[in-house]
């Protein structure tokens, strides 16, 4: 099977901060009160008067060289065969943790249940056919979902054209979730 | 100047700080490394052939104990108690916390062997009374004193990787900085083994018993304050996310947590104090012991913290 690998690409110049693809993955995926999948960062640099202010929707970067599934001592947490999509298995997890501490972008949580949880990529979507609840929702239509590794996909392509940056390239987990700049 | 507000994101335990572990995760490595120094230096007691009841041999029915309580304290720490057993359905090659469930799991039953094999040297004729009741046990007994050595070889191998992993378990972790540095497992060897010989101080009968395991100590503690400082070093000398975690003792919020209570009350007083009293000065002898184990328990939990707040992303 050939490997897909899965990305989410962002506008930050489209991105309006309105939050509603956080609103989509909670009704989505069922995410209890007070916990979130997704969330938006908006990141102010300059000195008034001259500022520039960035939103950003971030999530599990679905990492390419992912540490929370290296630190995972049951399994539990690994990589969806075929693709780079990180995800859990309740049934493995023992809420030890390991995973949250290797994860450079802070972006799992323990569930009250007692498992850790985290974006899926909407993986139940994808699988027939449809974005990710995120990029359906978003009203700019800032985000594309798709396969980098194939040359004709709408990220591949806006990866192509258009500049780009990921979040802390440096923590050397090659994320796959990329802002457009 | 950067600026970051962050919407909608208020996980619990993630959000503002890392705060995933608590008390339990610092307890267990400080009595992990506990554990390991008492069967180390129970071992090498053992293959020193020393006799005479000695402490260290004593004191290696103490290990599984410890470490009873300390893998109960990580059992609290789990946030789902009723899967615990699948550590044992997987053995993951590239997880530190993989690697010490299973290590654990053997140091166990080799730590028992030996105490038993031990036990009618190191408690005399109160253990013979003992074994006498329990005529189930003799050939358990025979089979160990006679492995006495293999097992104290075997012993020695399992309580230096249990030291040591308590460490790995930490700097494996390249997402928080503060812990991302390998003298971690050096450093928690030394202050575990350290830990056990003040342990076996205040254990000791005779001042002649005691002496060995001061003199033992203070050469921990030297050692122990070089990887400090090594540590510290490291990161001051590494990348951007380094010195920034630290800052954290060099002047940040940290600061007197580290310098004043880890190295100064942990590490420089019970090592002045060693220091005295092997040159003769008569101080009551469970106060510098105390105070090692003290230090050694507050360095797990200040490295625990430390860890968690520091990160790679700026906010
Ligand atoms: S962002 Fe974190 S949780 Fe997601 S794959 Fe990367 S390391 Fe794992
Ligand atoms: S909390 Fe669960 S998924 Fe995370 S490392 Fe532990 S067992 Fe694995």
């Amino acid at each position: 099977m050939k490997t897909r690998r899965y990305a989410i690409v962002i506008d930050t110049l489209r991105c309006i901060g309105c939050a509603d693809c956080v609103v989509a993955c909670k009704t989505e995926n069922e995410v209890p009160e007070g916990y979130c999948r997704d969330w938006i960062t908006e990141a102010t640099t300059g000195t008034f008067p001259e500022l520039h202010t960035e939103y950003r929707s971030e999530r599990c970067n679905h990492c390419s060289n992912p540490p929370c599934v290296h630190a995972c001592p049951t399994g539990a947490s690994f990589v969806a065969d075929g693709s780079n999509v990180t995800l859990v298995d309740p049934e493995l997890c023992t809420g030890c943790k390991s995973c949250i501490a290797a994860c450079p972008y802070d972006a799992r949580f323990v569930l009250p249940e007692g498992y850790v949880s985290k974006c899926t990529f909407c993986m139940h979507r994808v699988e027939v056919g449809l974005d990710p609840a995120c990029v359906s929702a978003c009203p700019t239509r800032c985000m594309a979902f798709g396969d980098c590794n194939d040359p004709d996909s709408e990220v591949s392509r806006l990866l192509r054209t258009r500049t780009w940056k990921v979040i802390a390239p440096e923590a050397g987990t090659e994320p796959n979730v990329y802002y457009l700049t | 100047m950067e600026e970051f507000v962050i919407t909608q994101k208020a996980n619990p335990h993630i959000d503002p700080g890392l705060a995933i572990w608590g008390w339990e995760v610092p307890v267990y490595l400080f009595l992990g490394g506990l554990a390991a120094g008492l069967l180390l230096l129970g071992a090498v007691s053992v293959l020193r052939a020393e006799t005479d009841r000695p402490a260290a041999q004593r004191l290696l029915g103490l290990v599984t104990p410890i470490l009873g309580i300390g893998m109960g304290a990580l059992f609290l720490d789990l946030e789902h108690k009723l899967h615990v057993w699948r550590f044992y359905t997987a053995f993951q090659v590239t997880a530190p916390m993989s690697w010490g469930s299973w290590i654990l799991l053997f140091a166990v039953p080799v730590n028992l062997l030996l105490a038993l094999g031990t036990a009618g040297n190191a408690f005399g004729p109160g253990f013979r009374a003992f074994a006498d009741r329990l005529p189930a046990l003799a050939p358990l007994e025979a089979w160990a004193i006679a492995r006495r050595r293999p097992l104290a070889w075997l012993s020695v191998a399992i309580a230096v990787a249990v030291g040591i992993y308590t460490g790995i378990l930490l700097s494996a972790y390249g997402a928080r900085p503060f812990w991302n540095s390998a003298i971690l497992g050096p450093l928690f060897l030394t202050s575990g083994v350290s830990a056990a010989a003040a342990a076996l101080q205040l254990a000791a009968r005779t001042h002649g018993e005691r002496l060995p395991f001061e003199r033992l100590d203070v050469g921990l503690l030297v050692i122990e304050l070089l990887l400090m400082g090594l540590l510290v070093v490291t990161l001051v000398s590494g990348p951007l996310q380094a010195q920034r975690a630290a800052d954290l003792v060099l002047g940040g919020p940290m600061t007197v947590y580290f310098w004043v209570f880890v190295v100064g009350l942990g590490v420089l007083l019970p090592l002045s104090l060693e220091t005295f009293q092997l040159r003769g000065y008569r101080l009551p002898v469970f106060v510098a012991p105390a105070f090692v184990l003290m230090g050694s328990l507050v360095f797990r939990f200040f490295i625990v913290e430390a860890g968690q707040v520091t990160t790679w992303i700026a906010y």
